[in-house]
């Protein structure tokens, strides 16, 4: 049927104006078309279920069309229109009218709709009343329609932090979080005896503790964190979350995913003979690096295995004078940089003070009291949605369960959500927040499991974005970075890091230096930036991403961190 | 590639492209040397098929397909290497029964049929050269490279003058949590998954250089993998290939990792005659020098036109490396210009290369606009007139006092 015929069953005065403006532009219902209208109004017959006679064929059709068979907009139109009128009178909406169009997915058609200026003035009326309507008779998720953050609001209890563990390689990161959660009692002695045994076979006892973080094969037989694993414990005032990095420099992409979620870090510095030296030319300096460019602030330096230099002064002392040095001159502020003197392995000034009388010089914070010391950073609770996917997984719930820490906004039971880069919708079944406690809405800075409805397992991959339909992320294959370098930039080919995403890409073009403090341009298309310098680069990337100005991003290149900085 | 009258030798070829020079492609990757061989308004006259329709006395048509010759003045190549074919289109330049002059026609090349190339150019120093290396002897098998990461994996065929990927293998593994070993069976589908590919896009039947590269354990364990597949289905071939690969570090899944891996210590011990291997090691004296920023590396067009006029890219280090490509998309006059620079850096005793722009060598001089020089002496300020200098372009944005920007 053709799209006039639509507009005729519904207007004749709309008919002539149409015959009018649009005889060449006749068409046909392209063969896809028709296959989706037919589609279309059948869902919407069945969704609609008994009420289903009160609307007639045509009025599907007409409405299916100017929503380009977005099936439930459709119902909602149909709902607030013909079943379940909304009480006050809608002097607008006259069924000849166009209601609004999802500019999004308009093409051609919605210009030619649009132009034929019969869009009813009352169209915001009508799709503000989509999110309330689509719950009562359809068959998609339920909403119970909260004001999210006045819930928030009330439910103020413990404050919720993630920390990210880095450092270099067999700093100790792994033991330090196994022996943190044996000593808060959230993992108990009986599993750790087991996992000594375990390792023992294989002739890795030291590695016991950490293998409470390290569970995957590869990662127990190498005695190398591979990926972030994810823990969870509570004090009496915060509940936290670890995430444990990985040390070896050719899984940074993983710790970068990590930090990506973190409030605040901990940094983990083998004190042992020569494994500081070792470390500061190593992962030490380009983790922190990575995390201070990711926009953490806050860092918990946990100077480890002090216990294989009997708990030397002199030891700590330096490692703390170097450190400090290094870290104020990456960007952290004196007041936010702290520093510990631990062993990981054997429980020392973790949650309780150490007792060996070598160590009696020490009379500061413990590392639990240092992380409720810690402020989370602030929530960007009212932006649009934004979610990156940590994990895709099969759930009891649903067979497609996604992980992540929401980065902005919010979400409810019942919401739609689109996910980039492949633009599909899906929406939010139920939701789990934090240690899996089924929830009707989380916010920003939770860490959640959606379990998603009416999406296609192939539109959903770890690294993508979830976002709010309404104001969706763009994807983008190039884009102008402001970034500090940390090595050698010239134009080359260079991997763009953000979170879990990462592309290939090159730099296109270094646009300009710029002056690191005021932002003005130094010297306009330099050959070559030196690293510490600030300048203006232009990206391109072989795929289309979901990217947006604001956000950090990190640039590497045959494996080292070259430069990392903020999208424009 | 080789000349179709086996009297005719490089020696042989008419420097003016006046007289045709004939040639028989081979094998696939011919097809490239053609590409970069046949340009625009050159002739080329090459076997081709058409449609003839005939109208008989009665008024009924008849239509047959016709096998005929035709010349046509080239307009535009289409080059597709997964695919090893060749599309060059153009108009007919000559009589023929079957198709009047003027008529668009696109002729696809094919294998063992000759074609014929009158060079409206001529042969200059950088045709004669790509016509060289296109008629020498192959130097072997090509290398497989697999360059993996956990879930992905690229398969790429690497040839003297091509880095082709055939096939990119994605599995999405399963995260760790708690007391899972999803991940461990995740990857295991993956190997078999990416196993499969490679044995079904590759010919292993003559004996192929394999590398398995990957940043972590991936490659090895997929070798590992490889290796208890062939005894499991007792397979002598797979056990062999499994054996004979090569675990190679690379940071990344992402093919141009494979400029790592080229230079690798491994790389470079067993295929150090290879053509590709040179290229990379050129390009890695080039970032050396350019990262010491001391004038005596320049990349872009016109600084090194510049640099190669004054004669700093001559005897003793001097080196110019330009992209095949951009010789491809030039015009004459601009192409004369730079084989003319060619000429010049050869005459003053530097070495110039042309890279092929489909290997990563080439890749990476293509990000730096496809031409770059290393000098042999340091001069600075060649590219004086492109900047303006000024520190007022641009709106200093309030920011907190001693922080920095970002
Ligand atoms: N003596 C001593 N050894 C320690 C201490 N902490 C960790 N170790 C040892 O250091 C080795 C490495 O520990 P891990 O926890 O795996 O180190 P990691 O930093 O997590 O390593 P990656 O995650 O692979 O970067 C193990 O053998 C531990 O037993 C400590 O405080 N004292
Ligand atoms: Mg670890």
């Amino acid at each position: 049927m053709s799209r006039h015929q639509a507009v005729r069953n519904l207007d004749y005065e709309a008919e002539l104006e149409d015959e009018y403006g649009y005889s060449d532009e006749e068409e046909e219902l392209s063969p896809e078309d028709q296959v989706r209208m037919t589609e279309g109004t059948a869902q919407v017959l069945e969704a609609l279920g008994v009420e289903a006679p009160k609307v007639t064929k045509a009025q599907i059709e007409e409405s299916l069309y100017y929503y380009f068979f977005d099936v439930d907009k459709t119902i909602a139109y149909l709902i607030s229109k013909y079943i379940d009128p909304p009480k006050k009178p809608a002097k607008a909406a006259p069924p000849k009218a166009a209601p609004k169009h999802d500019v999004a997915t308009a093409g051609k058609k919605s210009a030619n709709v649009q132009s034929n200026k019969k869009g009813p003035s009352s169209a915001d009326g009508v799709t503000n009343q989509v999110g309330q309507l689509k719950i009562d008779d359809t068959p998609l998720p339920k909403s119970r329609n909260l004001n999210v953050l006045s819930e928030f609001e009330k439910t103020k209890g413990k404050k919720t932090a993630s920390f990210v563990v880095v450092g270099h390689v067999d700093a100790g990161k792994s033991t330090m979080m196994g022996r943190l959660l044996l000593d808060l009692n959230v993992v108990d002695q009986r599993t750790v005896d087991k996992l000594r045994k375990e390792a023992e076979k294989i002739g890795k006892t030291s590695f016991a503790l950490a293998w409470v973080l390290d569970q995957r094969h590869e990662e127990r037989s190498r005695g190398v964190t591979i990926d972030i694993a994810t823990n969870r414990f509570e004090t009496d005032t915060t509940s936290f979350t670890i995430l444990d990095a990985p040390g070896h420099r050719d899984f940074i992409p993983n710790m970068i995913a990590g930090a990506s979620q973190a409030d605040f870090a901990i940094l983990v510095i083998d004190a042992s003979t020569g494994a500081f030296e070792s470390g500061l030319k190593g992962q030490t300096r380009e983790h922190s690096l990575l995390i201070r460019s990711m926009g953490v602030s806050r860092i918990i330096v946990a100077v480890n295995k002090l216990d294989t230099v009997n708990w030397s002064q002199e030891r700590f002392d330096e490692i703390r004078h170097q450190v400090a040095g290094f870290l104020t001159g990456t960007g952290f502020q004196p007041k936010n940089i702290a520093f510990v003197p631990v062993s990981g392995l054997h429980g020392d000034n973790l949650v309780r003070k150490t007792t060996d009388p070598a160590a009696s010089w020490y009379t500061g914070n413990t590392l639990v009291e240092e992380l409720e010391a810690s402020e989370p950073s602030a929530r960007a609770l009212t932006k649009p949605l934004r979610m990156t996917i940590s994990e895709v997984m099969r759930t009891p719930q649903s067979p497609i369960s996604i992980t992540g820490r929401i980065d902005a906004g919010s979400l409810q039971m019942g919401d739609a959500l689109l996910v980039q880069p492949s633009g599909e919708k899906a929406y939010v079944k139920s939701l789990q927040v934090d240690d899996g406690e089924p929830a009707d809405w989380a916010v920003a800075g939770q860490n959640v499991i959606l379990h998603l409805s009416n999406i296609d397992a192939i539109h959903v991959r770890v690294g993508d974005i979830v976002c709010d339909p309404a104001k969706p992320i763009q994807c983008v294959d190039t884009f102008t970075l402001k970034a500090l370098a940390f090595d050698i930039l010239m134009p080359m080919q260079v991997d763009v890091h953000r979170g879990r995403l990462h592309a290939a890409g090159k730099i296109e073009a270094i646009d300009a230096i710029l002056d690191k403090v005021t932002g003005k341009v130094i010297k306009k298309k330099p050959m070559i930036v030196k690293p510490g310098t600030v300048s203006r680069v232009r990206v391109t990337l072989h795929t289309k991403v979901p990217l947006e100005a604001g956000q950090r991003v990190v640039l590497r290149s045959g494996g080292q961190t070259v430069a990392a900085g903020l999208l424009e | 590639m080789r000349f179709t009258n086996p009297k005719h030798s490089l020696s042989t070829v008419d420097p003016s492209g006046e007289t045709s020079v004939s040639l028989l492609p081979t094998t696939p990757e011919d097809m490239w040397h053609a590409h970069n061989l046949i340009a625009e308004s050159d002739l080329l006259r090459a076997h081709a098929i058409r449609k003839v329709v005939t109208t008989t006395s009665t008024g009924s048509t008849t239509s047959e397909r016709v096998h005929t010759d035709l010349t046509i003045r080239v307009q535009s190549v289409f080059f597709d290497p997964a695919a090893s074919s060749l599309h060059v289109s153009g108009t007919v330049c000559q009589e023929n029964p079957h198709v009047s002059l003027g008529q668009h026609h696109t002729l696809d090349l094919e294998l063992n049929r000759p074609f014929q190339l009158w060079k409206r150019s001529g042969w200059d120093s950088v045709a004669l050269k790509m016509l060289e290396e296109a008629v020498a002897e192959d130097t072997g098998e090509a290398t497989c490279a697999v360059v993996m990461q956990e879930g992905l994996a690229n398969i790429c065929l690497i040839t003297d003058f091509q880095t082709v990927i055939k096939q990119r293998v994605e599995s999405n593994i399963p995260k760790k949590r708690a007391g899972g070993s999803a991940s461990q069976g995740g990857m295991t589908s993956f190997y078999e998954k990416t196993l499969a590919t490679l044995l079904r896009t590759i010919d292993f039947t003559k004996p192929r250089p394999l590398l398995l590269c990957s940043p972590g354990f991936v490659a090895q364990d997929f070798r590992g993998y490889m290796q208890s597949e062939g005894q499991k289905r007792t397979d002598k071939k797979l056990q062999r290939i499994a054996k004979d690969a090569v675990v190679v570090h690379s940071s990344t899944g992402y093919v141009h990792s494979l400029n790592e891996v080229l230079k690798s210590p491994e790389v470079q011990a067993t295929m150090r005659d290879k053509r590709f291997t040179g290229e990379t090691s050129l390009m890695d004296q080039l970032y050396e020098r350019l990262r010491k920023d001391d004038g005596r590396a320049w990349y872009g067009a016109k600084p090194v036109e510049r640099a190669v006029k004054e004669g700093a890219v001559g005897r003793g280090g001097g080196v110019l490396l330009i992209n095949n490509k951009f010789f491809r998309s030039l015009d004459i006059k601009t192409r004369k210009r730079f084989v003319a620079l060619v000429d010049k850096v050869k005459e003053d005793g530097g070495e110039a290369r042309v890279l092929s722009s489909d290997h990563e060598s080439g890749q990476r001089l293509d990000a730096l606009g496809g031409i770059a020089a290393i000098l042999t002496y340091p001069i600075f300020d060649l590219d004086e007139d492109e900047v303006e200098e000024g520190g007022n372009g641009e709106e200093g944005e309030p920011v907190e006092e001693g922080a920095m920007i970002i």
